[in-house]
């Protein structure tokens, strides 16, 4: 009895809102949060599906950080000889590097090794992947423009670094393909004029292949560039918070204002299970899709190949420029300037990189548009800018097909001159080919009424005189929503108080 | 300035009435949706379980990734249903606040750090070009023991391998090629003896020996003694970027480098006739010793691999 009414006194003592109420209280004595946590709280974030894309990269990246973090338990960074004698039989006894021998010890001889390692390299393909869908969908709806040109550079940084940490983790498990890649990498640096021998021999310790770079890959993996990519993510997310997201036009939707759910609870709900479902599908590709069985490819070795290296997909449009650009060496006065690598490994990326970080300024030039904008573009309305964009994404993609030209040669019985000259021109004519194209298909799209909206079923009825009358469906719940006045949102939802639904049909009015 | 502190009241924003139409949530039939989302949360936690006993057991590498991947999706999948149809469906509303201040108040900061600051610096101009200079001066400097200590300066080591007058050609298991090892139209990796098991043999000194016929063979002018016995010696680095140059196509006589698909014509001193390859692959001279082994004249005669620089 004298319990039951102690602990009644406790929670009176606690206030309307219990212990979770007396703890807030305690830190807002201190730290004064409760102002901040509630605004917070409130933060109302605009529905799109277009907008989980930049979700899709973060949780991504979350899966990055846990897998990698296994991974490295267990991962040795040295290219110390080793006699391999493990439980995968076709290796035993081969004299390999620490990195190769602990790279398939922990596929084969640790408990979820050999799925976490999978994970963590599917999660990166995902990652840039996802990465380069989130820009686009910014690109494309004039989501850079003025407030938002600082995050877009370093978004687009971000990228950059993405693919580089990437090409970096890709490398460590020092097998017959990363090596190559890197032996690759290594020549790409020498091509830079005037100190690229200089670069080269600093960045790996000496001529290739030395003992130091997988050491020195292995730091730049996984602290120095992942350091930089969450502080950036973090600089990413609190300007994203203090200049609140764009959206789409719409009912109820101004410059001034931001419509959608709020953060508590329906957005955290809705981002947590995306996080799940993110991290749920990248673990069942790691159990069910294989990649990177670098058991089969064998340890590195300088005078070994193989057939059809291609690098992973990010990577892959640096590749195809490489094979097919010209062999135009420059020589002169005793020196070479090798642009066979130069043009197509450091200055196009250069160039490609540059512009898309300055996109904003650019496009400002020739728009003169200062103004600033919380409100998204639907491409069609840009005809110009899309069909830019569309340009450069057909080059770069044609680029990355090129990445492939001894594998489509086989695969369709052509010769292989044939696919050199083939994608040399479908590189250099696509970009032609894809402006006017997406123009006219942009502004063809700008005459037809009720463009983007999702359509309704029409419900054709037959009347008792035999005439036909088509009425349209109503409208889909999720756009319902759409057709009532935004409100504030509330202080607290109570969901007990809402009176239950008298069935289990609701009639929403069109 | 007014709209962001008023909605920031609480008392402005409560009066929200129960049955409002944005608390209502998302779904037509709540109650189906709430066990639809029930089931996918169960189906989660039993696959989250068998996950932990999967582990246990140490099953197989796919059933972990099966039981974790699928948990973590059917608990996110109800996650994201829950709040996508049993939540308040809104739309709800937020100002936004302009983020440029008045102009007093970046007048106010701006003074603050060019006069304020920027005066006291200006009255010291000594002190401020002499504290600028020093940090200056150990930035600059600290980048050279930074980068000079990561590695030698490369010098001439592009310029050069190990093949030296008279180095016996090996394979990989070390054993000297004699004149009789490969057969006409066979082709074999070699080192010049004692790097084969090297960093550097393999990744500078590789040399790929041909064989085209059993007269001495001549690529060029100015070889006529470099091809004994039809023996043919390239370097193994494609001149492109580096990657062994390990595909010998024997019909057409041409050595493909896998990477980019650079060929180059083994008959005409490697001289590239496809591909990015600017330039011909390095040819060693070889000789026959008196106990038939095959050695090397020379070093090559000009450096070995892609492009560089101070490469003439």
């Amino acid at each position: 009895m004298s319990d039951v009414t102690t602990r009644r006194a406790k929670k009176a003592a606690q206030g309307p809102y219990g212990a979770v109420g007396k703890a807030l209280g305690e830190l807002d004595d201190r730290l004064g949060v409760a102002k901040g946590g509630r605004t917070f709280l409130d933060k109302v974030f605009p529905d799109h599906w277009s907008f989980m894309l930049g979700e899709i990269a973060l949780y991504s990246f979350v899966v990055l950080l846990v897998t990698g973090v296994f991974l490295t338990l267990y991962y040795v960074p040295s290219q110390a000889i080793v006699t391999y004698r493990g439980s995968y039989l076709p290796l035993y006894g081969q004299h390999v590097t620490e990195a190769f021998a602990s790279s398939v010890n922990l596929s084969f001889a640790v408990r979820a090794g050999l799925l976490m390692r999978q994970m963590h390299h599917w999660a990166t393909d995902i990652f840039v992947g996802a990465i380069v869908v989130h820009m686009a969908r910014v690109f494309f709806t004039g989501a850079f423009r003025r407030p938002r040109e600082l995050n877009w550079t370093i978004g687009t940084t971000l990228l950059i670094l993405a693919i580089v940490n990437g090409f970096l983790g890709y490398s460590l498990p020092d097998d017959l393909v990363s090596g190559t890649g890197i032996r690759i990498a290594y020549s790409i640096i020498l091509s830079v004029p005037l100190v690229g021998t200089y670069l080269a021999f600093f960045l790996f310790g000496g001529n290739f292949p030395g003992t130091d770079i997988i050491p020195r890959f292995f730091i730049l993996h996984v602290l120095i560039v992942p350091g930089i990519i969450i502080t950036l993510v973090t600089v990413h997310m609190i300007l994203l918070v203090r200049q609140k997201h764009t959206q789409f036009p719409g009912e109820g939707r101004t410059e001034k204002n931001v419509v959608g759910a709020p953060m508590f609870p329906v957005f955290m709900a809705k981002t947590t299970g995306f996080l799940f479902l993110v991290a749920g599908v990248i673990a069942l590709l790691g159990a069910f899709a294989q990649i990177n069985p670098i058991w089969q490819f064998g340890p590195y070795d300088a005078s070994r190949i193989s057939y059809a290296v291609q690098p992973d997909w990010y990577m892959g449009f640096l590749d195809g420029a490489l094979r097919i650009f010209p062999a135009w060496s420059f020589h002169s006065f005793g020196y070479t300037i090798p642009l066979e690598v130069t043009i197509p490994a450091v200055i196009f990326p250069g160039l490609l990189f540059n512009v898309i970080m300055i996109w904003p300024a650019i496009e400002r030039r020739f728009t003169k548009d200062y103004a600033e904008h919380n409100l998204l573009d639907r491409p069609s309305n840009r005809p110009k800018r899309t069909a830019a964009g569309v340009a450069v994404l057909a080059f770069v993609s044609m680029l990355f097909i090129a990445s492939s030209t001894d594998v489509i040669a086989n695969f369709f019985h052509v010769s292989l001159n044939t696919v050199l000259w083939a994608m040399r021109v479908l590189v250099l004519v696509s970009p032609f080919v894809a402006y006017p194209l997406t123009y006219r298909i942009c502004k063809e799209m700008q005459g037809v009424r009720g463009a983007g909206k999702r359509k309704t079923a029409n419900v054709v009825t037959r009347t008792a005189e035999g005439e036909y009358v088509a009425e349209p469906a109503p409208a889909y719940v999720d756009d319902v929503a759409d057709d009532l006045e935004p409100t504030e949102v509330p202080r607290f939802i109570d969901e007990s108080e809402a009176p239950a639904p008298e069935s289990g049909v609701r009639i929403i009015e069109r | 300035m007014s709209e962001s502190t008023e909605h920031r009241t609480p008392v402005e924003i409560a009066g929200l009435a129960a049955d409002d139409p944005h608390l209502q949530p998302a779904a037509r039939n709540p109650l189906l949706v709430e066990r639809v989302i029930a089931i996918l949360f169960l189906v989660g936690l039993i696959l989250v379980v068998g996950f932990g006993y999967c582990y246990w057991v140490d099953a197989a590498p796919w059933t972990l990734g099966a039981t974790m991947g699928g948990g973590l999706f059917f608990l996110g999948l109800g996650l994201v249903a829950w709040g996508k149809y049993l939540m308040p469906r809104g739309p709800f509303v937020e100002q936004r606040h302009e983020m440029a201040s008045d102009q007093e108040t970046r007048d106010a900061f701006a003074a603050a750090i060019v006069e304020r600051g920027g005066g006291v610096i200006k009255r010291r101009k000594l002190l401020g070009g002499l504290l600028g200079g020093g940090l200056g001066a150990f930035g600059v400097v600290a980048i050279f023991p930074l980068l000079r200590s990561l590695g030698p300066l490369p010098k001439d080591t592009l310029f050069h391998t190990d093949w030296r007058p008279g180095s016996y050609l090996v394979g990989i298991d070390g054993r000297r090629v004699q004149v009789g090892d490969l057969a006409v139209g066979s082709i074999m990796t070699v080192y010049p003896e004692g790097t084969e098991y090297t960093d550097r043999g393999q990744a500078v000194d590789q040399t790929v020996l041909i064989r085209l016929s059993n007269e001495n063979f001549v690529t060029q002018k100015g070889r006529e003694s470099w091809g004994p016995h039809g023996y043919l010696a390239y370097s193994k680095l494609c001149t492109h970027l580096g990657c062994p140059v390990g595909l010998y196509e024997q019909q057409l006589q041409l050595l493909v480098c896998p990477c980019h698909q650079s060929m180059f014509d083994v008959t005409n001193g490697a001289i590239p006739n496809f591909g990015p390859a600017p330039r011909p692959l390095p040819q060693l001279p070889l000789y026959v010793d008196s106990a038939g082994y095959l050695r090397s004249q020379s070093d090559y005669h000009s450096a070995v691999g892609p492009g560089f620089w101070e490469r003439s």
